[in-house]
């Protein structure tokens, strides 16, 4: 009885989390001037889609700002990973609160405080999303690494040491090694807070650049070319992709079996 | 030479130091000039206890209040969810559970953008409610078409936490518990719900917080007519150029943000206690 219960619960949730993004799908492939009425199958905006030249931008633009965001903060970050390893308590504890404050404080007072520093010093633009993705995606990595160097046998990198190997040789033979799957999913996961910032890049960003949200954002306030549907029908399976590979693929297999 | 090594070591963290103290700590104190000074750049108050004027005041409390039903109902949602994903078989569980995180990986903007068409006037839901002749629904530009909406981007936030210390309770408890005469409700209200405190207290401030200081849902849902308290500080800069204000009424949004979590932090520590 109470599974049966369970199951109905768990439908009635799919329903709910799937159900926006089934229609949006559904209406990528509509046929309708009107954004309801089902007019017929088609693929046309699939095809606007890809010769319009905003859209593109911005999807490529999304794309740099994130890559290249989560690339510097996971070098950044994780060399303050292991200074921060190194360091008293009381220095960890400085920088972890220092970490924390993007972290945990709101995203609109994020990027209202970096716009207004940024202002004083030059012109708003890509360079300055970029240098605010960079500032809240750097906690993130730290986050993902710290635990990985607690684990880290130090015995072992000492033992490299006092057997005549440089610290650097140490480092790649033996530290690396054990905090790289911490430095990967860092570098995952600030990707992903980049492709889904919005507020942040709202306000840091000049005019003229755009990424896909706060495109989006422009576009739902005039009101919405159908080849938005289009767009997110792509994104979602660009996602299930991507989750399915992470979940799933085979370096997941591998980490299961160790 | 251990010293010297750690010394060297500690170096590393240099970069993120600068990083912290140009991109952090100085942002931080710019807002704080902005805050306390008028346009002309004279000290004043007038900024930060502008909140107390009567529509901030308002906005202030309609966020609070939006913030807590949507947490509210995000617990409330959470719980009967993290039981059925744990009550499912193993094997099953993990992918299960990728199909209930995989919403949460769509663009922020493309899920506001679903909800949109859904509820407006002439959307999908009132073309089926038309279909089959029951009244249609009048529910865009509403608080509550904001709070669905809120509901549907933060569930995921609450859920996995609350699942993930669900999942790492031991059966072994659970069936004790059942063998010494516990029925379901004892079981859930003295083992399930003390055990899972940690996730739903880090859950509800992942929750509490957005849903505090989001802009974009009450100004794409709510047409204008819902006006929060994000929605005023964005008008304050985006429109208005009243950096001074916005700067002021973003320090007062700090303070919510920062009370909320003391707040929540202090409950977590009580909610951890006696696990081991």
């Amino acid at each position: 009885m109470l599974k049966k219960l369970y199951k109905l619960y768990l439908v009635l949730i799919f329903l709910f989390l799937y159900l926006p993004i089934g229609v949006l799908i559904v209406l990528s492939f509509n046929d309708s001037k009107s954004k309801v009425q089902w007019g017929g199958f088609t693929l046309k905006w699939y095809g606007s889609l890809f010769s319009s030249e905003s859209i593109l931008e911005a999807f490529w633009m999304t794309i740099f700002i994130s890559l290249g965001s989560a690339l510097i903060a996971t070098v950044i970050g994780t060399l303050a990973a292991l200074g921060a390893d190194a360091m008293k308590k009381r220095g960890q504890a400085f920088l972890i609160g220092a970490a924390n404050i993007p972290l945990l404080n709101a995203d609109i007072v994020t990027g209202i405080s970096l716009m207004l520093l940024f202002v004083r010093f030059t012109r708003l633009g890509m360079n300055t999303v970029l240098l605010a993705h960079i500032t809240f995606n750097i906690p993130y990595v730290i986050l993902n690494v710290m635990p990985k160097l607690k684990q880290e046998s130090r015995t072992t990198y000492e033992a490299a040491l006092d057997l005549g190997a440089t610290p650097l040789y140490a480092f790649f033979k033996i530290t690396w090694p054990q905090i790289l799957p911490g430095v990967l999913s860092g570098f995952l996961m600030a990707m992903t807070m980049s492709l889904d910032d919005f507020s942040v890049t709202y306000f840091t960003k000049g005019a003229g650049v755009n990424t896909l949200s706060t495109m989006i954002y422009t576009e739902m306030r005039k009101g919405i070319r159908p080849e938005m549907y289009a767009l997110s029908t792509l994104l979602f399976l660009i996602a299930l992709t991507l989750l399915l590979i992470m979940n799933f693929g085979p370096s997941a297999k591998e980490k299961e079996k160790s | 030479m251990r010293k010297i090594r750690g010394l060297k070591r500690q170096l590393l963290a240099g970069p993120y130091l600068v990083w912290i103290a140009a991109f952090t700590l100085l942002p931080l104190m710019v807002i704080l000039y902005y805050a306390f000074t008028t346009t002309s750049g004279h000290p004043t108050l007038l900024n930060v206890t502008s909140i107390f004027a009567s529509v901030h005041f308002k906005s202030l409390l309609l966020s609070l209040e939006l913030a807590f039903l949507c947490t509210a109902a995000c617990l409330l949602l959470s719980y009967p969810l993290a039981l059925a994903l744990s009550s499912l078989k193993t094997k099953r569980q993990g992918f299960i559970v990728f199909i209930f995180i995989l919403p949460m990986w769509m663009n922020f903007m493309l899920r506001i953008l679903a909800w949109k068409m859904l509820l407006s006037n002439n959307g999908v839901i009132n073309m089926v409610l038309e279909a089959v002749g029951l009244p249609a629904l009048d529910v865009m530009n509403t608080p509550f078409a904001v709070v669905f909406c809120m509901i549907y981007d933060f569930l995921p936030f609450m859920a996995l936490p609350i699942y993930n210390s669900m999942s790492r309770i031991d059966k072994g408890i659970l069936e004790a518990a059942q063998d010494l005469g516990a029925g379901r409700a004892t079981t859930f209200f003295r083992i399930i719900l003390p055990l899972t405190a940690p996730g739903a207290v880090s859950g509800t401030i992942m929750v509490f917080v957005p849903a505090l200081t989001s802009f974009a849902i009450s100004d794409l849902l709510g047409g204008g007519k819902v006006l929060l308290i994000g929605n005023v500080i964005e008008q304050a800069f985006i429109q208005e150029y009243n950096w001074n204000l916005g700067s002021g009424l973003s320090l007062v949004l700090m303070v919510f943000v920062i009370a909320s979590m003391a707040l929540m932090n202090s409950r977590g520590d009580e909610g951890g206690v006696g696990i081991c």
